[in-house]
């Protein structure tokens, strides 16, 4: 075993990487716009991180990821603006409803047995079925939005997560630590090994004993958990939700890209996906704000992604992983 | 009195009815190229909606250049079409029919990105349309009234349709291409090539949308940004309809076009596609091989 032997390297560059990115905010040229790029790698990696579990780890594809993201925001925001719910509490509450919701889904679709790329296709249909009704649930504010007033911000309030965009920073990143070591956690366990057995042949774990209908809902739900605790955060670092962009399909693709680019099913890729698609998108914005022609920058960042996805399907991550001979392990 | 109320009433519905079931046709033929390309290749084409966006302009520009009608432009769009799915396939995509679907989504996801952006660097984000002297007129049959344009646009599709149908039942290449359907193994072992008839068929489902694209310019104007909400409908008709079935897609088609004029009418218009995602889910739900499909 390779990564036995490798084990305080590992140990030791994560440190290194942790240190250095808790360090970022403090640098001399690292100002706002810096930052705000940051949160936005941050939440492509903990929302990848999220949906990773429950396609990257139990071979279910879910194309619907920003239901649970919408879900999470308005749950918190609505709590937060008419009743005063602190942020910490409305995230919880969004986390359950939306547990609930990922396992309704999946709970309807594999008793059903509605798989493959029809689950993909329903899992589009519930998040755009949502969207349309929050477009006319006028409690949310339906298509005006939803504004959270926005208090000064001379001092951070960590506990009402008002503030500035470091403190925000530190928040994505705890989480995303967070995430990383429950994946981690849960690939180390019998049902990380469940889902990966369900993953790789859906029947030959059925016919081993696994519950295979339990295990798949069980995915769902802690994905959407997941997911619609980085709503909340996004909610509250937004300020304002419109269900048109907080529900679009668009922030599905987005969550899921991520984790295709870096290594599906793999614990680094969402992070390292999330960081060369970020650094793609400011590269590109740049070139096609430099030369302004309208799509320009659509077309750069299509072409490059179709042709990381042509060239290395499996994702940047195990090709990374090769390069620098860390060995073969999948994760 | 309230008798002729009623009676106008009901005249009014019949008319959106119908207006929807014309739309509906085209719809159909739209995604009929989809049910064909999923069906054999069983590749899922998220680039199908851009595919016929990118034929929407092909006919504008004919027009513009040539003062083409789109009806007239319509043979050589479909023709460019499916030679461009051809290599498509052949040159790029059956490289990846094998790869699991979250790949071959992506895959597809870029190739729409970047005709969407191509197309808005050569035409900019306003929409586009062709004038048409013909464009107010309409046939009255009756109570009611059909506008020229929707039933040129729906007679075509049904043509197009029917077309298809003639090359898969009775053409060799296309009772080859059933075969590679129904068994792609068995297929090859019979010495067919598979890969070749793999880009016929995606070219085919480009023509599909070439043809779609020309009949549905006839009926609302183009812009860059529309061709994913078509790429979803493409979806819901071919599930709602059943996969690999040509009256299914035809028939799927006419459900979504006469629910989206009905719920347009009936419900606010932002209702009109809640209503084709609940019948989608209903349907995945309870009849998973859609209305005509086979299990």
């Amino acid at each position: 075993m390779t990564i036995g032997r490798r084990r305080p390297v590992v140990l030791l560059a994560s440190a290194l990487l942790v240190s250095a990115a808790a360090a970022l905010p403090l640098l001399p040229f690292v100002d706002n716009y810096v930052v705000s790029v940051l949160i936005v790698a941050l939440f492509a990696a903990y929302f990848g991180q999220a949906w990773n579990i429950v396609t990257g780890f139990a071979g279910q594809l879910s194309l619907g990821h920003a239901l649970y993201v919408g879900l999470g925001a308005y749950a918190a925001g609505a709590l937060f603006f008419h009743w005063g719910v602190p942020p910490w509490l409305g995230m919880l509450a969004g986390a359950a409803g939306a547990a609930l919701a990922g396992a309704v889904i999946a709970a309807l679709s594999f008793r059903f047995r509605v798989g493959g790329v029809y689950f993909a296709l329903l899992t589009i249909a519930f998040a755009e079925f949502t969207r349309i009704l929050f477009d006319h649930f006028s409690w949310v504010g339906a298509t005006s939005g939803l504004y959270l007033p926005v208090a000064n911000r001379a001092h951070d309030d960590l506990l009402r997560l008002r503030g500035s965009p470091a403190m925000f920073y530190y928040v994505l990143l705890a989480l995303t630590l967070g995430g990383l070591a429950l994946s981690r956690h849960l690939l180390s366990r019998r049902i990380g090994y469940y889902w990966q057995a369900i993953r790789e042949d859906e029947d030959a774990a059925q016919a081993l004993g696994i519950d295979v209908f339990r295990y798949k809902v069980a995915a769902m739900g802690l994905s959407a958990a997941m997911t619609a605790v980085g709503g909340a955060l996004l909610a509250f670092y937004d300020n304002v939700l419109f269900p048109d962009t907080t529900f679009a399909i668009g922030r599905s693709v987005e969550i899921i890209t991520a984790p295709i680019i870096g290594g599906l099913g793999t614990l680094a890729g969402p992070l390292i996906g999330a960081v060369a698609l970020t650094a793609l998108g400011e590269v590109t914005t740049r070139l096609g704000s430099g030369l302004a022609i309208d799509g320009l920058k659509q077309w750069l960042f299509g072409a490059a992604l179709l042709a990381v996805v042509a060239l290395q399907p499996a994702g940047l991550w195990p090709w990374l992983r090769s390069r620098l001979g860390l060995g073969g392990d999948r994760r | 009195m309230p008798m002729a109320r009623l009676r106008q009433r009901a005249m009014i519905y019949l008319n959106i009815i119908v207006a929807g079931l014309l739309t509906g046709a085209v719809y159909g033929l739209m995604a009929l190229g989809l049910s064909v390309i999923f069906g054999v290749i069983r590749i899922v084409n998220f680039a199908h909606g851009e595919m016929m966006v990118l034929a929407m302009y092909a006919a504008v520009v004919l027009n513009r250049w040539l003062g083409l009608d789109p009806l007239t432009a319509l043979p050589l769009v479909t023709a460019a079409l499916f030679v461009a799915g051809y290599a498509l396939q052949r040159g790029f995509l059956n490289r990846y029919i094998a790869r699991p679907d979250h790949e071959q989504f992506l895959l597809l996801l870029a190739v729409a990105t970047v005709l969407t952006a191509s197309l808005l660097i050569g035409f900019g984000p306003d929409a586009r349309g062709v004038s048409l002297a013909y464009a107010y007129d309409s046939y009255e049959l009756g109570a009611l009234l059909l506008d020229k344009v929707r039933v040129l646009a729906a007679a075509g599709a049904v043509a197009g349709a029917a077309a298809l149908w003639a090359f898969f039942r009775f053409s060799r290449t296309g009772t080859a291409i059933r075969a590679c359907a129904d068994n792609q193994t068995g297929a090859q072992v019979v010495g067919l090539d598979v890969k070749r008839l793999y880009a016929v068929t995606f070219g085919l489902g480009a023509a599909c949308v070439g043809a779609a694209g020309c009949l549905l310019l006839l009926l609302i104007d183009v812009e860059p940004y529309i061709a994913a909400d078509y790429t979803l409908l493409a979806f819901i008709i071919v599930i709602l309809g059943g996969l690999g079935s040509i009256a299914g897609a035809l028939l799927g088609g006419i459900l979504v076009g006469v629910s989206e004029a009905l719920a347009g009418f009936v419900l606010e218009p932002s209702f009109k596609s809640a209503f084709s995602f609940a019948l989608l889910i209903l349907v995945l739900l309870v009849r998973p091989q859609g209305l005509l499909g086979r299990r």
